[in-house]
């Protein structure tokens, strides 16, 4: 660092800068102030608090002004950043004043506050982790309280319309279930398929070498049914389904859309929510049924063209293998698969502020927390049925 | 037509929770048929007022009594009031005509063609019939005004609440619209309660009204616009000077 007790020259381009003519502005070190000069705006801002700073750091106190003499114009940016040095100063005890601004600069002096004495900002108190994880513990827990009420509220407007079930928007339903039913087909059968196919390729070599080819279909057949096919089917729908309500019904929250469903008389709730609730309720099984089609087709693939197994013989031993309880425990999972996404989509749009970053917090939010209920959910439902003997 | 009073607020205080309160101790009256504006500067709480009035807000002291039934209630029974958000707040996956009649079928059993016929109605009162199969997204914002004015009616309600009708639009549709507003009042036979700070409003067509005032954090006056405007309360004072665009 240069020394700065000597007067010292910030100044206009810089060498090696090639920008051609810049606006030139200078700040010089005098007695007790510092001297600008020239075109004093946003292009050179960065130079200027620079420069500002270097001259200031060594200044002792009580006084440093800034003397506006020599300035020809100052812009909106620059003046911010001479009133920011004042109160920079000010903090370290050094009193400064902003002089000698000519009249065509008085007004925006005036106008950044560069007259009246420098308000000192609070720094912002670093937070202690102690604080942050009560203000986490309070956050927490105003989630929770949240979905406390979202499933009081869920409860109630469920009761609501058991009593007198024409009250519910149930002509929603059909499409509600179109859109994230039908519409979600297509990519449910590929995933099925190739997660039936990977099974049966990876299972095929390890069955071959006790001699147990034909037991692919078993092993194939029992995890995409029982696992694989509910699983996947609820990624799909979680990443499509899940998603969309929580952005549909966070949108129409920020945009007071939930607000005027009230005011005319409308339950939220029992409007919005109960029909998304039994679309995928519906959704759910009928989707995870396609997957199981599917995904034990994928592993009869690999049956015929790496082991040699027909097609009949793939069937017949799948046959002895798989029950009506093994499609039935899918089918199960599938559907409270479905009611979980959906809760969880509506709720976080429910609990949406804060405009369309809400929208999208939520959105992600809604993603992860379905993917993690679901993986619970499922170990959950695993056990639950062998503990029955399904 | 028992009551002369269709909206009673006593020493009501609103606010948000965990911020100090916007508006304390509030007492007011709006007689049947006058339009009653809440006047204030932005950020003075008439949004929030507002939304304590039609019951979307829990308020934090007081008493408030709409139509004669007590505190507003959101549920179970037809509103008897429509309401109009700042900013329109119409459904945005449906038609305007379909946002008009949405309030209906659910508080009727009209068949289709019948609230079809009443929805018409409505935004020929408006001045929308064209737009009946047009989605919000493709209204120009007085017209997104004037859609939500049109459902706020579907219900035939005695008491209408508007927040902020002109804001975002240029005078002359601002005018048009008071208009609208005064023409469905004196019509219709409408209470309208309306939330503004647009002077033309304020002495074109409303009758009494309560200024808020922000650092008060209260209702510095109510009375008739021309009474407010020559005030000597410089709270009063000021904001009919800003509102004019005074410095
Ligand atoms: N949902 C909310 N949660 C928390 N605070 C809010 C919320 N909405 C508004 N506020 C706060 O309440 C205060 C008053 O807002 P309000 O919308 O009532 O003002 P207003 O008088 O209607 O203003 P304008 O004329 O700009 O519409 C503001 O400071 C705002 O930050
Ligand atoms: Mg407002």
């Amino acid at each position: 660092m240069a020394a700065s007790d000597q007067p010292r020259r910030g100044s206009g381009p810089e060498p090696g800068s090639s920008r051609g003519a810049r606006a030139a502005f200078s700040v010089e070190r005098g007695d007790g102030r510092l001297l600008l000069g020239g075109d004093l705006g946003l292009p050179v801002a960065a130079r200027l608090w620079r420069d500002l700073h270097t001259l200031s750091r060594a200044a002792p106190p009580p006084r440093l002004d800034l003397d506006l003499g020599g300035v020809a114009a100052v812009d909106g940016a620059a003046m911010a950043l001479l009133v920011e040095l004042r109160a920079e100063l000010a903090t370290r005890g050094i009193e400064c004043e902003i002089v000698g601004a000519s009249r065509r600069l008085e007004p925006l002096v005036h106008l950044y506050g560069g007259h009246a004495p420098p308000r000192l900002r609070a720094t912002p108190a670093r937070t202690g982790w102690l604080e942050r994880l009560g203000r986490a513990t309070v956050d927490a827990g105003r989630g929770l309280e949240l979905a406390v009420a979202f499933v009081g509220a869920i409860v109630a407007a469920l009761g609501g319309v058991l009593r007198r079930p024409a009250s519910g928007n149930w002509r929603a339903v059909p499409s509600l279930a179109e859109r994230a039913g039908i519409d979600g087909v297509p990519i449910v059968l590929l995933l099925d398929f190739l997660v039936g196919f990977v099974m049966g390729y990876q299972s095929a070599d390890q069955l071959a070498l006790y001699g147990a080819h034909a037991f692919v279909a078993d092993v194939v057949g029992i995890s995409v049914v029982r696992e694989l096919s509910p699983l996947m089917t609820a990624i799909v729908v979680s990443g499509r389904s899940g998603a969309a309500f929580a952005a549909e019904i966070g949108t129409m929250r920020v945009s007071e859309e939930i607000d005027a469903l009230r005011t005319m008389g409308f339950c939220p709730v029992r409007y919005l929510v109960l029909p998304r609730v039994a679309a995928l309720a519906l959704v759910g099984p009928v989707l995870t049924l396609l997957g199981d089609i599917v995904g034990v087709a994928g592993g009869a693939l690999v049956g015929v063209i790496k082991l040699d197994i027909g097609p009949t013989a793939y069937l017949a031993e799948l046959r002895t293998a798989i029950f009506p309880a093994d499609v039935a425990t899918g089918l199960v999972k599938g559907a409270a698969f479905g009611v979980a996404i959906a809760l969880i989509g509506c709720h976080h749009g429910f609990a949406t502020t804060g405009g369309a970053a809400g929208v999208g917090r939520r959105t992600t939010a809604t993603v992860v927390t379905c993917l993690f209920t679901i993986v619970v959910l499922d170990t959950l439902f695993t056990v639950f049925f062998r503990m029955l003997g399904l | 037509m028992s009551t002369p009073c269709v909206l009673t607020v006593e020493d009501l205080s609103v606010g948000w929770r965990g911020e100090p309160p916007l508006v304390e101790h509030a007492c007011f009256e709006v007689k049947r048929g006058e339009v009653f504006g809440l006047l204030g500067g932005s950020g003075s709480g008439k949004s929030t007022l507002l939304r304590c009035l039609v019951g979307l807000e829990e308020p934090l002291a007081g008493r408030l009594d709409v139509l004669g039934a007590g505190p507003p209630r959101l549920d179970a029974t037809r509103p008897r009031y429509g309401v109009m958000f700042q900013a329109g707040a119409l459904f945005g996956s449906l038609t305007v005509g379909q946002n008009v009649a949405l309030p209906i079928q659910r508080w009727t059993d009209l068949p289709r063609a019948a609230v079809a016929t009443v929805v018409r109605s409505k935004l020929r009162l408006v001045g929308l019939e064209d737009a009946e199969h047009k989605l919000p997204a493709a209204l120009s914002g007085g017209m997104r005004k004037r859609a939500a004015i049109a459902r706020a009616l579907s219900l035939e309600p005695d008491l209408l609440f508007l927040d902020e009708p002109s804001s975002g639009l240029d005078p002359v549709t601002s005018a048009e619209l008071d208009v609208l507003i005064v023409t469905l009042q004196r019509a219709l036979g409408l209470t309208v309660v309306l939330v503004t700070h647009e002077l033309g409003s304020i002495f074109d067509i409303v009758d009494r009204c309560a200024l808020l005032d922000r650092q008060a954090r209260c209702v510095v006056a109510i009375g008739t616009p021309r009474a407010l405007a020559a005030s000597a309360d410089g709270r009063v004072s000021g904001f009919f000077r800003r509102a004019s665009g005074g410095a």
